[in-house]
């Protein structure tokens, strides 16, 4: 389970910036999170609850958007779906993801004094 | 203010980031890249299941290319050293990671053992990822390439399963073909299973028993490594260290 990992990584990111602003907590967190990221939204609110005990984020809410995998032929731009064979029936061009693939810390909101 | 919501709070301000989670991950992996160029080494991060066949691939391997080029691995293992024994009994110099419970490689961990292992020389470097179809499909380690183990007693939808890995990957080795007269798989169905999850779907079927379709996957690593200069003298990160 590498959500854990990431909660770490992003925990210390949230505390640099808590700290750069000299906050006294944060109340928001909001990652995306991509369908193709290889990263299970559930299994990183359950790594949140876990690490956020004693910090600043004690009492903040993780909000996690979810970014459904959008596909894309490289060539000619057709879009194309999941579960179809990733090259372009018209041209014959790899598919190119055009969303789906992030893993992003998108903003926080911090209580300042 | 705060700036989201408009409540007019004095004391909440947002801050817009907009970052990778994995921003120091990346950085580390940057790092390992100018070592691996400095060095002149072609790196892979190899991956697939427990039992895909990634350690006999890279014996294999050592054994086809022993006396041509030098070949370094680093092999990622929960508990044991026992991949990095067997590619040091073929003729690899191979350091182990021991990751404990940690299901991947980073690139902090790959950069760790780098600074242990002799590049010296190589050609060619392998890191055997932890074996998982998962999370090691997350974490860049700085390699020029992926390239995923798929054993064909792992049955024809495993691409469809786990998409993200093999959508990372580029170039699957489907191994143990020999196997496929005592099986119920179709060697041409996981073909079509990878075209659905791979935008350029590169495959080489393979069996380290037999030998079959090893000459191939010898060429693809060939043409790589040709493709690459040698060592660049007085690169940055040739011979640096850290604290």
């Amino acid at each position: 389970m590498h959500e854990y990992s990431l909660m770490m990584a992003l925990m210390e990111r949230v505390a640099e910036e808590a700290a750069a602003r000299r906050a006294i907590a944060v109340h928001r967190v909001r990652v995306c999170i991509g369908e193709l990221s290889g990263v299970e939204p559930d299994l990183l609110e359950s790594a949140f609850a876990i690490v956020r005990a004693g910090t600043l984020c004690e009492g903040a809410a993780l909000e996690i958007e979810r970014v459904a995998a959008r596909w894309a032929c490289s060539g000619c731009r057709r879009p194309m779906d999941a579960g179809e064979r990733l090259q372009c029936a018209a041209c014959g061009a790899p598919a190119a993801l055009a969303a789906g693939d992030e893993i992003l810390l998108g903003q926080i909101e911090l209580e300042v004094p | 203010m705060c700036e989201t919501c408009g409540c007019g709070d004095p004391h909440m301000v947002s801050v817009e980031i907009r970052e990778r989670i994995l921003s120091v991950n990346d950085r580390d992996a940057a790092h390992n890249r100018e070592h691996f160029a400095a060095h002149g080494v072609l790196a892979i991060n190899l991956m697939g299941s427990p039992g895909s066949g990634k350690t006999a691939m890279l014996e294999a391997t050592a054994r086809a290319f022993a006396g041509r080029f030098r070949v370094a691995a680093i092999a990622g293992d929960l508990a044991t050293d026992r991949d990095a024994e067997r590619l040091r009994s073929a003729g690899i110099p191979a350091r182990a990671i021991t990751t404990g419970s940690a299901c991947h490689l980073d690139a902090a961990m790959v950069h760790h053992a780098l600074h242990h292992a002799s590049l010296q020389d190589a050609r060619l470097l392998f890191i055997e990822n932890v074996g998982n179809l998962v999370c090691p499909a997350v974490y860049d380690l700085g390699q020029a390439f992926n390239v995923v183990a798929l054993a064909v007693t792992e049955g024809e939808d495993k691409p469809l399963k786990y998409p993200v890995m093999f959508r990372k990957a580029d170039l699957v080795l489907v191994t143990k073909t020999d196997l496929l007269p005592h099986l119920d798989v179709r060697a041409e169905a996981i073909d079509e299973a990878l075209g659905r999850v791979m935008p350029r779907p590169d495959l080489i079927h393979v069996s380290a028993r037999n030998g079959d379709g090893l000459q191939r996957w010898f060429a693809w690593l060939e043409a790589q490594i040709g493709a690459r200069g040698g060592p660049v003298p007085g690169h940055p990160a040739s011979g640096h260290r850290h604290d």
